[in-house]
């Protein structure tokens, strides 16, 4: 018990240094790696992944799934019924049948290393960029939908209808399917995904093969549990407090 | 005897035949409005959703690709086993086997969400890890060895007569990959609880027979009434219990994969859904088990219907329903069971977690699934127009002169 509180003090005190860094300069801080310029390519010494802390999530997620929602514009299509509705993240909440216990956690593209979207996928759209980012080329897509059946986390959405005020940053297209592309277009710019800003209180994103990130710092001292650890999946997205 | 058969193509092409052709025309034509439909508007007119991803189209899909493989399972006996009362049947089976290929990746085809990328496709990339992609390289490398057997079947020359046992092999192993290839697509989903078995290869493999010998003896006993040419009981009884024999192996299978489903705790949820007392239990005991397994096999082999030849066609009919409620409870009721991803706890979300995902197919989707079935009806009985495909006579003198009834 006094070991848990002792990782917990420390990651509060690291956290708090932090989200103080990030009110002062939002995106600087968090972010060891450099914008990459356009015309470069996507380096592969790079793997980028998020650590949620859970606990430090006071509404579950709801502000980062908003931030998501208004970055990329997914959600509220006009014909489709709610269980077509797009969501690239959700909030799930979670209560232990013996203990009672509940948490609410956001659930979203996992960035699997090994990603089962990508194995079945037959045309390449469903795709893992050389820094471990994974997402739909919906120029490609077909819309067979096997990597929905594929997605142990279920974090895919197919798109049911014609698209219309979509944003500049998120191609989006009827017929394909789509799901957290860990915010692809601000990453290259330099910034966090949108989940991480509306969040940093509970959220890190950054760099897990540099050693000296910050979140490799921590991810090595206290670890990262991963949802469904039985499938070796090897996913980028990490979780504390599950 | 085989090697003295006589094939004619349908001659007389009167006003029953238009009639016949015209109706499955007009389903395929039905069937093609119903793509258009959901095409234009975009899927979120069917019943599926994020949950249910594949639905009726897929079951229709699914169904016919894998009955082609059977179908062309009596030409493979009379080649490959060298059973000569099954040669005069061959040519009819290796084509009704194409036509329902075609059919079934039709359907598949029109329900993707982007089916313009997939000219793009074909020009770019293709991913091997993809079963899917090895699905497209078997399906299509089916209708070419088709064609090819169909060569050696029709044509006189020596060259012909020297491949048509090689080809008939090739065929063989290729429809076994193939089914176990469709089966397979299910393999890849390794956290979908009602798919993790490995026995659902061989399950499609067996259950294959069934659909494809249940169509070809309908379609068998159609035409020769239709075309008045005489059909003995000699091959009608060969096709009953083929039917009969591999139903009771799908039973079979079906009782060990979902004993050993059961078997495993964390398989005990899934289970319980699915046969007991879920919205699929009764499809699943009624429709598969009773109706589609249990009755087919009793009007084969109870001695009162020997010969019965209305028994044989309602048993072939339930055989095919029996199949379709088949595939819709693995496809259908293993999508329906919400994923775990959270073991020994319960789970609440806005997008269906730790529900029981529901579906109710909705009418285009049903209609481009019965226009898959008409074109690959159109696509047959134009091929009999055409090309000799059908034996002149199936009377018993003629297929076996030592048969005696
Ligand atoms: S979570 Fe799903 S969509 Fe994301 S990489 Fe893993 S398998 Fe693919
Ligand atoms: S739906 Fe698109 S991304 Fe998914 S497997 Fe099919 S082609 Fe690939």
């Amino acid at each position: 018990m006094s070991k848990i509180n002792s990782y917990r003090r420390n990651f509060l005190s690291g956290l708090a240094g932090t989200a103080a860094a990030v009110t002062v300069a939002p995106g600087i801080f968090l972010r060891e790696v450099q914008a990459k310029p356009a015309d470069e390519p996507i380096s592969d010494k790079v793997r980028w992944g998020m650590l949620i802390d859970v606990n430090k999530l006071t509404d579950g997620g709801d502000a980062c799934i908003a931030a998501c929602k208004k970055e990329h514009g997914w959600g509220d299509e006009e014909h489709s019924n709610d269980l077509q509705d797009a969501q690239w993240i959700r909030k799930v909440k979670v209560t232990e049948k013996m203990t009672g216990k509940t948490v609410s956690l956001p659930v979203m593209c996992q960035h699997c290393e090994t990603a089962p979207c990508v194995d079945v996928c037959p045309t390449g759209a469903s795709m893992k960029r050389a820094d471990g980012i994974v997402q739909v080329n919906k120029h490609i897509c077909i819309g067979c939908r096997y990597c929905m059946m594929a997605c142990p986390y279920k974090a895919r959405s197919f798109v049911h209808e014609t698209l219309v005020d979509q944003r500049p940053g998120t191609p989006r297209g009827k017929g394909t399917v789509e799901s957290c592309n860990m915010c692809v277009n601000r990453v290259d710019e330099g910034k966090n995904p949108a989940c991480v800003d509306a969040a940093p209180q509970a959220m890190l994103f950054g760099d897990l093969n540099d050693e000296n990130s910050q979140i490799s710092k921590v991810l090595k001292q206290y670890g990262g549990t991963q949802i469904r650890a039985d499938l070796g999946l090897n996913t980028g997205v990490r979780y504390w407090g599950i | 005897m085989a090697t003295n058969t006589v094939f004619s193509e349908i001659k007389n092409s009167g006003l029953g035949f238009w009639a016949v052709l015209g109706f499955f025309g007009l389903m395929t034509l039905v069937g093609a409005g119903a793509f258009y439909y959901m095409h234009h508007h975009g899927h979120h007119v069917t019943g599926m959703n994020n949950q249910i991803v594949w639905g009726m189209p897929h079951v229709f899909a699914i169904f016919l690709i894998v009955a082609a493989s059977g179908a062309a399972n009596v030409a493979t006996v009379g080649t490959v086993f060298g059973k000569k009362i099954y040669q005069p049947l061959g040519r009819l089976s290796a084509f009704l086997a194409a036509a329902l290929l075609v059919g079934g990746l039709i359907v598949l085809l029109l329900d993707l969400g982007s089916i313009g990328h997939v000219i793009e496709m074909a020009y770019g990339y293709i991913n091997f890890k993809s079963i899917f992609a090895w699905n497209i390289i078997l399906y299509s490398g089916f209708i070419a060895i088709l064609a090819v057997y169909l060569w050696t079947m029709m044509d006189r020359s020596k060259v012909a007569k020297k491949f048509y046992k090689p080809t008939g092999t090739i065929n063989m192993f290729w429809r076994f990959m193939l089914t176990m290839g469709t089966g397979s697509i299910f393999g890849f989903l390794v956290a979908r609880q009602y798919y993790d078995a490995a026995i659902l290869a061989p399950l499609f493999i067996v259950a294959s027979y069934v659909y494809g010998t249940a169509i070809y003896t309908l379609v068998l006993m159609a035409t020769f009434k239709m075309t008045g040419r005489e059909l003995g009981d000699a091959v009608l009884n060969r096709l009953r219990y083929t039917l009969a024999i591999f139903i009771a192996l799908v039973l079979f299978l079906e009782l060990v994969r979902h004993l050993t489903n059961i078997y495993a705790t964390e398989h005990h949820g899934v289970e319980s859904f699915i046969l007991n007392g879920g919205p699929f239990s009764n499809l699943f005991w009624y429709g598969q088990i009773v109706f589609g397994s249990l009755v087919p096999m009793f009007l084969v082999w109870c001695t009162f219907l020997r010969n019965n030849r209305t028994a044989l066609v309602v048993a072939a009919i339930l055989a095919i329903m029996g199949g379709f409620a088949q595939i819709y409870v693995i496809l259908i009721g293993g999508q329906s069971y919400p994923l775990v991803l959270f073991p020994n706890s319960e789970t609440s979300s806005t997008f269906s977690d730790g529900v029981y995902n529901a579906y109710s197919a909705t009418l285009p989707e049903y209609l481009l699934g019965i226009g898959g079935v008409g074109l690959a009806l159109c696509v047959l009985i134009i091929g009999m127009k055409i090309f000799r495909l059908l034996p002149t006579t199936l009377a018993d003198a003629s297929v076996d002169p030592h048969h005696s009834s």
